[in-house]
């Protein structure tokens, strides 16, 4: 695939982030890919069943979910989404008890596979596994917010392979026709598993297909933080200012293969796999770190090692954590009584 | 106390609701102005307004996900399926997010809300104005489905159904909305989720039905009556829960039973009861269990001798009775 072809950059969000933030959403990056990578260690040993990954979607995540207000927006993400749920207040402790399917999973008391991440606090709404079912979701929350006077804005987030589901078109066009608060975030890495987009739609493009449903439209590079962050800012307030939904679609790169069930080898040359490590969004980030004299190589060395030193305790403590009962399988499939 | 239709008990419901919380909305095809294709929601639009009585585009996957999604930020949607029929699109957001949501984050969201479908034949509604759906969402655990059978019961139940923390799938037959009409309470009620009502007592037959076919029942057991037999006539009133107690009991009295649903037969819910009926009263029973449904065929035709072949009838159900009455 020519990936240079597909992927024609929006300029306009050309915008500085200032220095203790960008550092903070490298640090939100780089936890994500360590804990990311230390899953499908743990799969590889045998102790968890399945990984599915966020590394090379890191920068997309951090910056649209610092674009928030954590605990007030709410936010329905999908199975990628590691970086917005850590953004928001998740733990890397708590994504290692979802992968080991652990008693005490915050998500879901280990019944859902892991990535599908849920919290109350957080404002994360609950989802299932097949794709775009929470996008009208999110809208829905949206129209909540807007009949019960409430200022948060409702963003989601999917892949591009989720834009051929009809729940993101019906969504998209309920928003659009009511001007609701949503951000709609697609994670474009060009892969629906193994199908690539010119295989999903004859107009690949969402900044264009977006105004056509009432909504704005931004394509940007997903894998450039300031870009993406100053995109999602420009979306969130324009949602909070009730002028109506935005599309933004990402351009963002798979590293991994679909899930630990995949191979991607099978359908994506080796010469496409070395290239797009180019665009690694961490190492994007981390020379923009660099080149601004934020830290120095060796102090970004020293930030990295100290991250997972933290990571492998918090592997420890969780692979240590109790399973379930397995009559706990019983409980909670409607209100129950006090006890 | 008045005389009500089911369709007068049904809005009175929803307005006594909407007047008790204003978190309460409508949302469905032609709700608003037009007060839906039944009329259910008439008068709403113009009370409480465009916020809360909402026009949807068409598409019944969108009315449920944004039910779903408006419940989980403080909304309590009441959402309508213009026809039964017309559910399956929603089928996915019913079945794998509105029903698990409680179970998959263990009981950290839930999602109240309400969805109200006209079902049922014998209207001249065809193979997609005539379907009966409570099997396939009476299979899934998390969902509660109710179908009344009379004005008194609507009423109180959708109260209850709105009152409900869970998912409430609730099905309106058809052919019931304006069939009789009979004293309704003018003040609020609920009728609970999960208790079967016994609408007539008898000895030697007992008889399972709910929606329309508990007027087909009652028919029967009046014809059987005059013919020297006692018949039992019980309203499940909701599939899920199902009240087992109170048709056990019955079946453990009468020694003899059938279950009349207008689904067709087979894995239609009253094979799930026939079942039950078997693993817990096979001692008591001294005759094979029956059932009274439509034939395995898509679904009702339009042409109405076809139609009323498949329909349940009193004919069919008397019939079904005597049988059983002979061993």
């Amino acid at each position: 695939m020519n990936i240079e072809g597909l992927r024609t950059v929006e300029e306009t969000f050309e915008q500085a982030m200032p220095p203790d933030l960008l550092l903070h959403a490298f640090k939100l990056m780089v936890t994500a890919r360590e804990t990311d990578k230390l899953c499908w260690m743990l799969q590889r040993q045998g102790k968890a069943s399945f990984v599915i990954s966020c590394q090379g979607h890191e920068a997309t995540q951090v910056g649209c979910a610092l674009a928030l207000q954590p605990g007030k927006d709410i936010v329905a993400p999908y199975y990628r989404d590691l970086g917005v749920a850590l953004t928001l207040g998740f733990t890397p402790y708590e994504h290692f008890l979802s992968v080991l399917a652990k008693r005490d999973d915050p998500t879901s008391a280990a019944r859902q596979m892991p990535s599908h991440f849920s919290s109350p606090n957080m404002r994360i709404i609950t989802g299932s596994s097949p794709v775009a079912t929470q996008v009208p979701h999110a809208v829905g929350a949206a129209l909540a917010a807007k009949i019960l006077n409430k200022t948060e804005v409702c963003m989601t987030f999917c892949g591009e392979g989720a834009t051929s589901e009809g729940y993101f078109m019906e969504a998209l066009n309920f928003a659009g026709l009511y001007k609701l608060g949503v951000v709609f975030v697609i994670e474009n890495n060009g892969y629906a598993i193994s199908v690539p987009y010119n295989k999903q739609s004859a107009l690949p493009n969402w900044e264009v297909k977006a105004r056509s449903f009432g909504a704005e439209g931004i394509r940007i590079d997903g894998c450039d933080i300031e870009k993406i962050y100053a995109a999602a800012t420009a979306a969130v307030e324009r949602a909070r200012q009730a002028q109506g939904p935005t599309v933004i679609e990402a351009l963002v790169e798979r590293f991994t293969s679909h899930s630990s069930d995949d191979d991607q080898r099978k359908y994506r040359s080796q010469a496409e796999l070395e290239c797009i490590q180019k665009r690694d969004p961490i190492d994007i980030t981390r020379r923009k770190i660099i080149e601004r004299k934020i830290l120095s190589e060796k102090e970004i060395d020293q930030l990295i090692d100290d991250i997972h030193k933290t990571l492998m305790d918090d592997l420890e403590k969780a692979e240590a954590a109790p399973d379930p009962e397995p009559e706990y399988a019983l409980k909670w499939v409607v209100e129950e009584p006090v006890e | 106390m008045s005389q009500l239709n089911m369709v007068e008990a049904l809005r009175q419901a929803l307005d006594q609701e909407m007047e008790r919380d204003k978190r309460i909305v409508i949302m469905g095809e032609d709700v608003g102005a037009k007060g839906g294709v039944f009329l259910v929601t008439d008068g709403l639009y113009k009370k409480y307004g465009d916020q809360r009585v909402i026009d949807t585009p068409l598409a019944e996957s969108l009315i449920v996900g944004l039910a779903i999604g408006a419940s989980i930020n403080g909304l309590i949607p009441i959402a309508e399926i213009q026809f039964a029929d017309f559910i399956y699109p929603a089928f996915d957001q019913i079945v794998n997010e509105a029903a698990k949501i409680r179970y998959r984050s263990n009981n950290a969201f839930h999602c109240p809300i309400v969805i109200r479908a006209p079902f049922g034949g014998g209207v001249h509604g065809g193979l997609y104005h005539s379907q009966s759906v409570e099997s396939f969402f009476g299979h899934v655990p998390g969902l509660k489905v109710v179908v009344p059978s009379n004005p008194y019961d609507a009423k109180g139940l959708l109260a209850a159904s709105i009152r409900d923390p869970d998912p409430v799938i609730f099905l309106e037959h058809k052919k019931l909305y304006r069939l009789l009409r009979e004293e309704v309470p003018e003040e609020s009620y609920t009728v609970p989720i999960g208790k079967a009502n016994i609408v007539r007592d008898g000895d030697d037959v007992s008889l399972i039905a709910w929606g329309l076919m508990v007027r087909y029942a009652l028919e029967a057991a009046d014809k059987a009556q005059a013919n020297g037999i006692s018949v039992e006539v019980i309203d499940v009133r909701t599939i899920s829960p199902l009240d087992k107690a109170t048709i056990l009991d019955s079946v453990r009295k009468t020694g003899k039973v059938a279950i009349v649903y207008e689904d067709n037969l087979t894995g239609g819910f009253g094979a799930e009861i026939a079942a039950i009926i078997s693993e817990h009263c096979f001692e008591y029973l001294d005759a094979p269990i029956k059932r009274i449904a439509g034939p395995d065929i898509p679904a009702m035709p339009f042409n109405h001798i076809q139609e009323n072949f498949y329909m349940p009838n009193t004919d069919k159900v008397y019939a079904i009775i005597e049988e059983l009455a002979k061993y």
